[in-house]
């Protein structure tokens, strides 16, 4: 998901390819005017890359952008200058590293200028935050917004009036703003393609996934899983680039399996599995390193996150259809984790903690993120109650630097661990 | 029900009415008028709209929960939240453990923010024998798009209340609840534009408890209330004071302590707008009463609702013209933004409000509050000082 960090962890051969198609994916995005593509900037959750594909359009996400900044250190100078401009501290830093950035030039990773965006495609999918987020860059930019309203699944269905609902906005709204912007015509049999190579891609990327209920899990599904998902969750899903990516990877892990080696970490291989751990909330990448490092210090390996299910919730059996372009891409929005209530999202983590074997949960609340962490708390009791196994709470954020606190977060990963010790010796003795 | 007290009675006398209701944490009234008949339900639900007709076309008393103010002691709400969310769902919380809300039979959360929406998931977990439904609206604004899954959305909760109730709520029903909700609507505008015109006479203290009212009470008792009200505060003089005309946006979900409303008016503002209770203010017009009164609804949010943070501005043009309309017809020399703390829809829309604003060269201020804060003494400091500069420079 990120270049620079992918620099820095040991490199196979999937990370490569990941770090060329990032790298493509920037050139194109600041070459854009040279070469008269169109940009859309839309956000992960419900973004529709198989359609914006359809326009020859470029996909900029904004959290993206933000995660890159955080991680390169340079978010907390931006959050402070939005800040500065008037947005509150209490609401999302993503939001403010991306208004920041605007205001000290939008430069991409690869040095040059990013593009103002040609069409703000507001995917309106389980944050509440992305609408305002967009109405403030159109109030920037004054370029054209497209606005998908997705329903929420307040009672863990997806009603045939919701579907029908993302539908027609895709036919009376979102198509035709994409075909003014880009000039393109649209061509529903090449949107059937790009899907039919997006459900190509879920398959192994649920399997690369879903081997973290090996004992001895190969990957780590939190840290190591942020850089899997990247190609999925971005401007990759529907091409054969993501295809190729996943492929390569899903192999990779094969040898792993194989050769009876844990994840990879910046450090090299990881040395013992101790604790299994299931992750609810986002990370924190201004210091997700040093965050990550605080786990496989203590061999703690995420065997499941729902971090990884934002761009899209595959494990359920969930796979883009080419057979139906347009509901397919309705139902891909509607199921992403951040739409699905707070029932869903337990009923989630409940079977992740058994399916996985996982010692217990343990959740990053983001301050920044509403959408994630309003009703965590209830939801680890919940799942506390509901499988056995003990919870834990940390609070950081996403891209502030001011709200990472290592110390603190590192006491309460140590006591955790000590937790789940006597829970084992408990049970031992029982 | 009429209320012959307060139909002869002061502007004193019906606002004293009015902060019992306001003070009262159990809901006694509501409580009161379920008993009064076997098989009577209350509904409850959270700021900002739900359509209350369809409630009351059911036999139901929709009852407005605005959170647990300011003398709510909050226990065991603190603990299902982390300190950087806003107060109203953990004293909403506080309210359902305490069985302050033993007696409602159905929880609507509307579509405001993430928050309200989770807590639809929480209370689903927490409370399962209650109705409880998350309410989504349309922010896309077409007839045959949003309007068309709006219809369909409304049609679902009436068959949720239908079941709740055990009886159907016939067209018949919907359409008289909607006369019965434009004459509410029509009196609280009167209100407000009374209130604009002669602000002493009506403050701004007054008029929120008035419209607090309307949360726990009958509609029509409500609607009699607002009548007399109006009476009564036209009957009586009142000094008028060199404040300034200022308006209060932001505070449409979690509510300041009264003493804030105070604060502001004592340090010598006028608030001839807010969006305090935008709940009673958010259709701007009488809904269509002939005709398919669930489409009707439908259209009436569509095209003529408040225009509120918690709602996407499908144009850059659009966004903060209500408020720049309101400065102008209600004559406001200053606006307040005055939001809840980390309320991210108040606090997102912000900025663009205040460039909007700084376009036109209209002077404003923000501050944030809890629906517990009890330091008034910035408040209204703030306030004052904002006061003396609009008077000195205009
Ligand atoms: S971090 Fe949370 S609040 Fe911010 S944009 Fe993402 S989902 Fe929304
Ligand atoms: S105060 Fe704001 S953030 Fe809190 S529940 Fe209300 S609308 Fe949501």
């Amino acid at each position: 998901m990120n270049q620079n960090a992918t620099e820095e962890i040991v490199k196979e051969s999937s990370m490569l390819k990941q770090k060329a198609m990032i790298a493509e994916n920037y050139e194109n995005l600041t070459s854009a005017h040279e070469t008269g593509r169109k940009v859309a900037a839309t956000f992960v959750p419900g973004n529709l890359n198989e359609l914006i594909m359809c326009f020859d359009m470029l996909n900029n996400l904004p959290e993206i952008n933000a995660i890159n900044n955080g991680m390169r250190k340079k978010s907390g100078m931006m959050v402070m200058q939005a800040e500065k401009m008037g947005h509150s501290e209490d609401v999302c830093t993503y939001v403010k590293a991306d208004i920041g950035s605007m205001a000290k030039g939008s430069i991409a990773p690869n040095g040059k200028p990013m593009p103002p965006p040609d069409l703000l495609l507001l995917s309106y999918t389980g944050c509440f935050t992305f609408m305002k987020w967009f109405e403030l860059l159109r109030h920037e930019y004054g370029c054209e917004t497209a606005m998908l309203h997705v329903p929420y699944q307040g009672d863990g269905v997806v009603t045939e009036n919701m579907r029908q609902y993302v539908v027609k906005q895709l036919k009376e709204n979102i198509i035709p703003a994409m075909e003014r912007v880009s000039g393109v015509k649209f061509d529903i049999d090449r949107l059937r393609e790009n899907l039919r190579r997006s459900a190509q891609a879920e398959d192994d990327f649920v399997w690369v996934m879903e081997s973290a209920k090996n004992k001895r899990s190969p990957i780590d599904a939190y840290f190591g899983g942020v850089y899997y998902i990247g190609p999925i969750f971005t401007a990759f899903r529907g091409t054969e680039m993501a295809v190729n990516y996943y492929r390569t990877l899903r192999e990779e892990i094969e040898e792993r399996i194989a050769a009876g080696k844990g994840p990879i970490t910046p450090d090299g291989d990881m040395a013992e599995e101790k604790y299994r751990l299931v992750v609810e909330g986002p990370p924190n990448w201004t210091s997700f390193r040093e965050f990550w490092k605080m786990f496989y210090d203590e061999g703690a390996v995420v065997v499941a996150s729902t971090y990884t299910k934002v761009g899209g919730v595959y494990d359920f059996g969930f796979r883009h259809d080419p057979d139906n372009p347009l509901e397919t891409l309705a139902d891909y929005c509607l199921g992403c984790y951040t739409n699905r209530n707070l029932r869903q999202r337990t009923d989630m983590l409940e079977r992740f903690v058994n399916d996985y074997e996982a010692d217990g949960l343990l959740i990053n609340s983001i301050k920044s993120c509403n959408s994630f962490s309003a009703g965590q708390l209830m939801l680890m009791r919940e799942i506390e109650e509901r499988t056995g196994k003990p919870g834990a709470f940390i609070e950081t954020d996403l891209v502030d630097p001011r709200y990472f606190s290592a110390a603190n977060v590192k006491n309460r990963l140590e006591s955790y661990f000590q937790m789940i010790e006597q829970k084992r010796a408990t049970a031992a003795v029982a | 029900m009429s209320n012959k007290t307060a139909e002869q009675g002061s502007t004193a006398e019906i606002i004293q009415r009015c902060q019992a209701l306001y003070d009262d944490l159990d809901f006694t009234a509501a409580r009161e008028w379920k008993a009064a008949e076997p098989g009577r339900k209350v509904v409850g639900f959270m700021p900002v709209y739900v359509p209350c007709e369809i409630i009351h076309a059911a036999g139901m008393l929709p009852l407005g929960i605005l959170g647990g103010g300011d003398q709510l002691e909050v226990i065991h709400g603190d603990a299902y939240y982390q300190s950087y969310i806003c107060r109203i769902p953990r004293s909403t919380i506080e309210l359902g453990i305490t069985k302050r809300l033993d007696f409602v039979d159905g929880m609507l959360f509307p579509s405001i923010c993430d928050v309200i929406r989770n807590l639809s998931g929480m209370w689903q977990l927490m409370f399962p024998d209650v109705y409880t439904r998350y309410f989504d609206v349309p922010q896309n604004y077409q007839d045959d798009v949003g309007g068309e899954y709006f219809t369909h959305e409304l049609e679902d909760l009436k068959s949720g209340l239908e079941s709740v109730g055990g009886k159907p709520i016939t067209d018949d029903a919907l359409r008289n609840s909607i006369v019965v909700y434009n004459e509410n609507r029509q009196l609280v505008r009167e209100v407000y534009e009374f209130r604009s015109d002669h602000p002493e006479q009506a403050p701004s203290s007054e008029v929120y408890l008035l419209m607090r009212a309307g949360m726990v009470l009958p509609v029509e008792e409500h609607t009699q209330m607002l009548r007399d009200y109006l009476g009564a505060a036209r009957r009586e003089e009142r000094p008028l004071r060199d404040n300034c005309r200022i308006i209060i946006n932001g505070a449409f979900c979690e509510q300041p302590p009264l003493n804030l409303i105070k604060s502001i008016e004592m340090a010598g503002c006028y608030i001839v707008d807010d969006d305090y209770m935008l709940v009673n203010r958010w259709l701007l017009e009488d809904v269509t009463v002939e005709g398919d009164p669930l489409t009707n609804l439908a259209l009436a949010f569509l095209h003529s609702s408040a225009d509120t943070a918690a709602k996407y501005c499908d144009s850059e043009e659009e966004v903060g013209k209500q408020l720049l309309d309101s400065v102008e017809r209600y004559e406001a020399e200053g606006v307040i933004f005055s939001a809840a703390s980390f309320c991210d829809p108040a606090l997102l829309e912000r900025p663009m409000l205040a460039d909007k604003l700084a376009e036109k060269d209209i002077p404003y201020i923000t501050f944030k509050y809890a629906e517990n804060s009890g330091q008034m003494q910035p408040i209204r400091e703030q306030a004052g000082t904002f006061a003396d500069s609009i008077k000195l420079w205009s």
